[in-house]
């Protein structure tokens, strides 16, 4: 067996898990920290890579144009979170398992609306150039648009943990999570909390979008096929933990694509599956946990 | 009034059988009848969400699963039926020589193929909701990783076509156990098997919920550490009602194929399951009728509107969710006894918020 | 009914790495209305949660010569042991009968589980008549008052014949009626059984306790009857302290409010 065919999927399997992860990272916010379960992120993810299609067809030059992009893509998408956070979640924070529902209804409008205003068979996002070489490692070659995928994932990781250490919202959001009341005893507008956590989470959804976009196709199916996979990211990490939502995400990253290279894809992909939904009968508080007094 | 309501839901039942078992076939056209057997097929599953979801208080986004059991074992038996001596045709396309897959072999028998749409969902729905309700996995987990085996096991079918017929399915059934599907008698006596099986699953349900069951049922989903603190085990009062939501699914997929005469992934997946729940949610997870009539209202509209208006269907179909678990999440068949606390109260109650303690129980641990 | 003792021994409670309980040592008799007490943080809960099986625990906590720690909870309870919670948990959407009827359900065959009710149970009736619940029979649980469901709740336990009754503020919000009746009613039922209360409530505690453990930070501080517990400079030192109240008798009112303050992290 030739070196490349073992590091291959290793490598291939890393940029995947980070885009598992910038998709499962919005999630880990909304899910982890507030309690919600949103199925419609996935279709934040697809209006971030629209929203990157877009930018495109006003600044022409893909070299250009990934790069602004990527933060109107947070803001758009973030957009969309905020507008849904306002008009439905607010009114549901203490019924969670029905906000799973209310979103699956969001996210089928989404897809639909995203098939009425674009063409079916999707859009094409021009890669920038910037992206085309490849990394010689142990004579394979990682093309840099993984590369990319895992920087982009890496930064957003790394300023969504100091925002949330140590910003004073950060903290802010940290002190809601632990004691909702306390907090608001103290003279944190919980109600702002939520609606920008709820931005950042969706937004972060939307930079995956883009991500997403150069390397799979940007259609209106696309958000469909990542929440799943992130929710069990998230789940398989452990509640609201960061550190865990990253190994967890690069554990089945690479997992698919060894799988992959063993089987078919579509194999792989129950394979992965079947592997999370084991490792959360040993674990089912997920890789990482803090004991506390369990609930009554 | 409450000794007497139980009687009441068995007289509804009764008209409700009348209706489906008289009625129908003698003012609808054939067309209309198999429509309406398609309809009680869902409706089928959806009185076993109506018990696991709705009672229970878990979410089983993932009900594909033992839909496609029962609608595989099924649709194997039948389509070996049609074949014959022979290997099924669409195997044959692929390859003129290759063999039987050995897990056909025993669907050839009628007697085994009835057993399997019973004993496999029981036996997989076991095994999975004891591992997961004695880890306490529950919320949104459950529902997350219900949908997760929905999807894995529509992909691995559409991913072995060989063996499955992948993404086409099976189809093309030429006999029902014998009968000729084509002749329009035997299709209505499919049909009325299909009618006549959703009117026992509505008695089965009608009396676990007035049993002790049902009241301990609704303890564990609104409650479940205060059941373990009267001595009882609610992993094991969970998993009776989820098995038995799992084996009316898979009897629901059983007659769903020679129904429909075609079964595929499609029918199966995300999609397909949370269309599943829809009617649930529609008609009210809780109540006896609710889930059943309103299965067979969204069943109705995704195959008229679905098919003449899709996009409008889908719009219809997300708004459905929102509008209703926002603003009725006991479905319609909350709406008689709203309308009769606003008329006693201005303000109604708020809705039950110790289930909603026990979500966010169920969410955050 | 039994002369089985609950004896808690060195008991200790950690949560990763916090010692909630370090080495708390008790013990309580039928007959006695044991009163476990101490400002918030003090391990009162957490004491009844590692004796009800729902924390881990290390020590010991036995019943009789039945070591309680380390059993699942379903089978602590089998064993005689029931509990409420701080915050009342009833089944809201169930009458009081059914309530009642499901936490009597656990000395009949499975097999009942199937069949409807018929009647009313001899012990459910007697646990009613106890409680004073007997008019709301058919009342859904979740509009009863705040003082009826924590009654509901000691019914729960009466039926499902309880031998060892750990109350977790039995009469937080209730009126001073109400709880004059709750304490007359433990008093009463105290007769048969072992009767264990944590409390916030010192004025309820003075006149209803028997016996009294006083809990600071995880470690028992004093011990012994109220009017022992009472004269305690160590006690009275704690509470001056955490609470800022200038006398003991301010203790009612000033620890309640920071309960409230604290109460979801409880929970």
């Amino acid at each position: 067996m030739h070196v490349d065919a073992l590091i291959a999927p290793l490598l291939n399997g890393s940029a995947q898990g980070a885009l598992l992860l910038l998709a499962a990272l919005g999630l880990s916010l909304t899910f982890g920290q507030m309690g919600v379960i949103n199925m419609a992120h996935g279709e934040f993810l697809m209006i971030g890579a629209f929203a990157a299609y877009l930018v495109q067809q006003v600044i022409t030059a893909s070299d250009l144009s990934i790069p602004v992009a990527l933060p109107v893509a947070f803001v758009v998408a973030g957009l969309f979170g905020l507008l849904l956070e306002v008009t439905i979640i607010q009114w549901m924070y203490r019924r969670p398992l029905d906000t799973l529902l209310v979103t699956v209804g969001v996210g089928l409008i989404l897809q639909q609306a995203a098939l009425h205003i674009f063409p079916s068979q999707g859009v094409p996002v021009e890669k920038p150039s910037w992206l085309d070489g490849q990394l010689s490692i142990l004579g394979y070659q990682w093309p840099f648009r993984q590369l990319f995928t895992i920087l982009l994932a890496s930064v957003c990781v790394a300023a969504l943990a100091a925002w949330l250490k140590y910003t004073s919202f950060g903290r802010r959001i940290r002190a809601t999570v632990h004691n909702r009341d306390l907090a608001e005893t103290s003279g944190i507008s919980t109600r702002t909390v939520d609606r920008l956590t709820f931005f950042t989470g969706s937004g972060l959804a939307g930079v995956a979008g883009v991500a997403a976009s150069l390397i799979g196709g940007t259609n209106s199916q696309m958000g469909a096929q990542y929440i799943i996979p992130a929710f069990l990211v998230v789940a398989a990490g452990g509640i609201g933990q960061l550190k865990g939502t990253i190994v967890a995400a690069w554990a089945v990253g690479v997992a698919l694509a060894y799988f992959a290279y063993w089987t078919t894809g579509s194999l792989a992909q129950v394979l992965a599956f079947i592997l999370v939904i084991v490792f959360l009968q040993v674990r089912p508080q997920g890789l990482f946990t803090v004991r506390t007094r369990s609930l009554v | 009034m409450t000794k007497l309501k139980p009687w009441i839901s068995l007289g509804g039942i009764g008209v409700f059988a009348f209706l489906l078992l008289g009625v129908a076939p003698l003012v609808l056209t054939d067309h209309w009848i198999n429509n309406l057997g398609k309809y009680c097929c869902w409706a089928i599953v959806a009185v076993g969400i109506g018990l696991a979801w709705g009672r229970g208080g878990m979410l089983v986004m993932g009900q594909g699963v033992f839909f496609a059991l029962g609608a595989y074992a099924m649709a194997m038996h039948l389509t070996l039926e049609t074949a014959g001596d022979r290997i099924p045709g669409f195997m044959v396309l692929y390859d003129p020589l290759a063999p039987l897959p050995a897990f056909w072999e025993p669907f050839r028998s009628a007697g085994f193929t009835l057993l399997a749409i019973v004993l496999l969902p029981v036996i997989v729905s076991g095994i999975l909701g004891y591992a997961l309700f004695k880890r306490r996995v529950k919320g949104a987990y459950f529902a997350i990783l219900s949908q997760a085996l929905a999807v894995a096991l529509a992909t691995l079918i559409s991913s072995t076509i060989r063996q499955t017929g992948g993404d086409t399915g099976l189809s093309d059934f030429k006999y029902f156990f014998g009968f000729v599907l084509n002749d329009p008698a035997n299709k209505l006596l499919v049909y009325l098997i299909a009618a006549g099986l959703l009117v026992v699953c509505l008695l089965a349900v009608w009396q676990l919920y007035r049993s002790r069951f049902g009241e301990l049922l609704v303890a564990t989903r609104d409650a479940e550490e205060r059941v373990r603190f009267l001595g009882y085990d609610p992993a094991n009062v969970k998993l009776v009602a989820f098995v038995a939501s799992a084996l009316m699914a898979s009897i629901g997929g059983a007659m769903f194929v020679p129904i429909v005469g075609i079964i595929t992934p499609a029918e199966i997946g995300a999609a397909a399951s949370i269309l599943m729940i829809a009617g649930v949610a529609l008609g009210g997870r809780a109540s006896l009728f609710g889930p059943a009539l309103g299965a067979m209202a969204v069943g109705w509209g995704q195959s008229s509107l679905g098919s003449t208006w899709p996009d409008g269907w889908t719009y219809i179909l997300g708004l459905l969710f929102i509008v209703v678990i926002l603003f009725l999440p006991n479905g319609l068949s909350s709406l008689p006894a709203r309308f009769a606390a606003a008329r006693r109260s201005p303000a109604p109650p708020p809705p039950t918020p110790a289930a909603a303690a026990a979500e966010l129980e169920g969410v955050r641990s | 009914m039994t002369d089985a003792s609950l004896i808690v021994t060195d008991l200790h409670v950690e949560f990763s790495g916090f010692v909630a309980v370090g080495g708390v040592s008790f013990d309580a008799h039928p007959g006695e209305v044991r009163f476990l007490i101490g400002p918030n943080g003090a391990g009162k809960t957490t004491c009844i949660d590692a004796i009800t099986g729902l924390s881990r625990a290390t020590g010991s906590a036995r019943l009789g010569d039945r070591e309680l720690l380390g059993t699942p909870v379903h089978k602590i309870v089998r064993l005689g042991i029931g509990r409420t919670f701080q915050t009342a948990s009833v089944f809201d959407e169930l009458t009081v009968l059914q309530n009642l009827d499901i936490a009597a359900g656990r000395h009949r065959p499975w097999t009942s589980l199937l069949r409807t009710r018929r009647g009313v149970d001899p012990s459910i009736e007697r646990a009613l008549e106890e409680t004073g619940l007997t008019a709301e029979l058919a009342t859904p649980a979740g509009i009863l008052s705040h003082g009826q469901k924590q009654w509901l709740e000691i019914a729960m336990l009466l039926v499902q014949d309880a031998k060892v009754l750990l109350l977790d503020e039995p009469v937080a919000g209730m009126s001073q009626d109400e709880r004059t009746a709750t304490g007359e009613l433990l008093q009463r039922i105290a007769a048969k059984r072992i009767v264990l209360v944590v409390e916030h409530d010192m004025d309820f505690m003075r006149r209803f306790a028997t016996r009294v453990t006083v809990l600071h930070q995880g470690k028992v501080l004093s011990q012994g009857t109220v009017a022992e517990v009472q004269a305690d400079p160590k006690v009275q030192e704690v509470y001056l302290g955490t609470a800022g109240a200038a006398t003991t008798a301010a203790m009612a009112v000033v620890p309640e409010t920071v309960a409230a303050m604290h109460q979801p992290e409880e929970n």
